[in-house]
């Protein structure tokens, strides 16, 4: 049984298909790369395995269960979705990094803040740091550490390193290498950088809302 | 009692709408005919209104104050719907939130002795707290409907992370509340330095010692800053869940 499988999955506004029996299965720490041109679907498709689209057909499995015998809110803790183009909260790093233990009503773990910003090459100054102070490969690495302080299982990543310098990819890319590796996330990268393409270690290609590429 | 308006003067003052109508005219601003319409409207209104009281405060009966004071309330309801722009469930959102603060501040004022129940005072603080009440859940409505809008991204990206229906609203809810809110406040900080309110003027109009007519409006104030408060608070908080559908997701 894999983590996440999905089987026929379409989706569709009105009469317009958007997603077409889409069929896939990704293992438990798995890294897929999900590529194509712009509005084949790569992110219809990623946000109905987020939950936050409900597929129009087929069945999404997560853990050998349909994802409607979920509560979506606990669902989504476990499969977190990231933005291309974040919105930071609040007005300081600190807010940010504590939202994720604030809607679980737990305590902030400022000490994991504090080594998770140090990972990504910014330190325990930089939590009162205002969101306004940030250049965009600080804001998208700590949109990034928001979606881990509390290790989801999956993580979603729509594209996060578009638009940013070779120095941020980097760290961006070193970052989700190490949740992959060390800390066993199971990571689906929506990209269109070539050389994400061609390193993948398990690339999916979806054209006009199908997979037409890679191994389902 | 020194007022002095009957019908004779009553006629002379519309003088001063065909005054407003020739602006209007001059200017080409197209509202000549709404504007007739509004002062047709006006009068008729507020004859029947005059002449219905009128009676109701004669008859002084219980059930018959109440019913009035359900109308009124009913039709605050569905103005403050007008204003939801398709949000679902609007109209017994308004109706009961409406209900609710009318009816708290009433007791309220009722147990402190400052009103007592007979038509010729309930019928018309049950208008003015519903009137606000109305005002402030309609603004609410505005606010919510522009603040899904404009901070989606914000909404979404917090339901991605896991947070539940509140807090992926709670911004857009504390904005709502205070912008429903706003009006009142900003009314009662300049209260008698800006502007002598309806109450208070009437009752001085009306010939009443000035240090008594602002007890009045110093009670219209309290009252309507908890109605407005309870409005927008129970009108936000039932109406924001409209926004997502069964599977906790933001509807388009």
């Amino acid at each position: 049984m894999s983590l996440l499988e999905l089987h026929h999955v379409g989706y569709r506004v009105g009469d317009t298909p958007i997603l077409q029996d889409v069929n896939l299965k990704i293992d438990k720490q798995e890294w897929v790369t999900i590529a194509g041109p712009s509005g084949s679907g790569k992110s219809t498709l990623v946000r109905i395995i987020a939950s936050l689209l409900s597929k129009t057909s087929g069945e999404l499995q997560f853990a050998g269960q349909p994802i409607e015998s979920y509560d979506p809110i606990a669902y989504r803790r476990r499969v977190s979705y990231a933005f291309q183009q974040p919105t930071l909260f609040g007005e300081t790093v600190a807010d940010n990094l504590a939202f994720p233990y604030q809607i679980r009503q737990a305590p902030f773990d400022q000490q994991r803040a504090v080594t998770a910003l140090e990972y990504v090459g910014l330190g325990e100054a930089d939590l009162t740091k205002h969101v306004t102070d940030l250049s965009g490969g600080q804001r998208q690495r700590i949109a990034l550490l928001r979606n881990v302080m509390i290790y989801p299982e999956v993580l979603i990543l729509d594209e996060v390193t578009a638009g940013l310098d070779a120095e941020n990819k980097t760290f961006v890319w070193n970052m989700i290498q190490h949740f992959n590796q060390d800390d066993h996330l199971t990571i689906i990268a929506i990209t269109h950088d070539q050389s994400e393409i061609e390193s993948a270690k398990r690339l999916v290609t979806i054209e006009n809302g199908q997979i037409v590429g890679g191994v389902q | 009692m020194n007022l002095a308006v009957n019908n004779q003067s009553l006629l002379l003052a519309l003088g001063l709408v065909v005054i407003a109508l020739a602006i209007g005219w001059k200017e080409k601003l197209g509202i000549d005919r709404d504007m007739i319409i509004g002062v047709v409207r006006a009068v008729i209104q507020l004859f029947v209104v005059g002449y219905l009281l009128k009676s109701v405060f004669r008859v002084n009966n219980l059930w018959l104050t109440l019913i009035l004071i359900l109308i009124i309330i009913f039709n605050a309801g569905y103005n403050a719907k007008q204003r939801s722009n398709g949000i679902p469930r609007a109209l017994p959102i308004s109706i009961t939130a409406i209900f609710l603060s009318t009816g708290v501040t009433l007791g309220v004022l009722m147990l402190a002795g400052a009103i007592r129940f007979i038509p010729a005072q309930m019928i018309p603080i049950s208008g003015m707290i519903a009137s606000n009440s109305m005002v402030a859940i309609g603004l609410c409505y505005r606010n919510l409907n522009a603040q899904f809008k404009q901070e989606r991204q914000a909404v979404l990206e917090k339901l991605a992370l896991g947070a539940d229906l509140k807090d992926a609203s709670r911004d857009i809810l504390r904005d709502s509340i205070k912008t429903g809110m706003q009006p009142t406040i900003d009314s009662a900080k300049t209260v008698g330095i800006v502007s002598l309110p309806g109450m208070m003027s009437g009752l001085i109009f009306a010939g009443v010692d000035p240090v008594r007519a602002i007890k009045y409006q110093i009670m219209v104030t309290f009252m309507l800053m908890s109605a407005t408060s309870i409005g927008s608070v129970l009108a936000c908080y039932w109406a924001y869940k409209g926004f997502y559908n069964e599977r906790k997701q933001l509807i388009n």
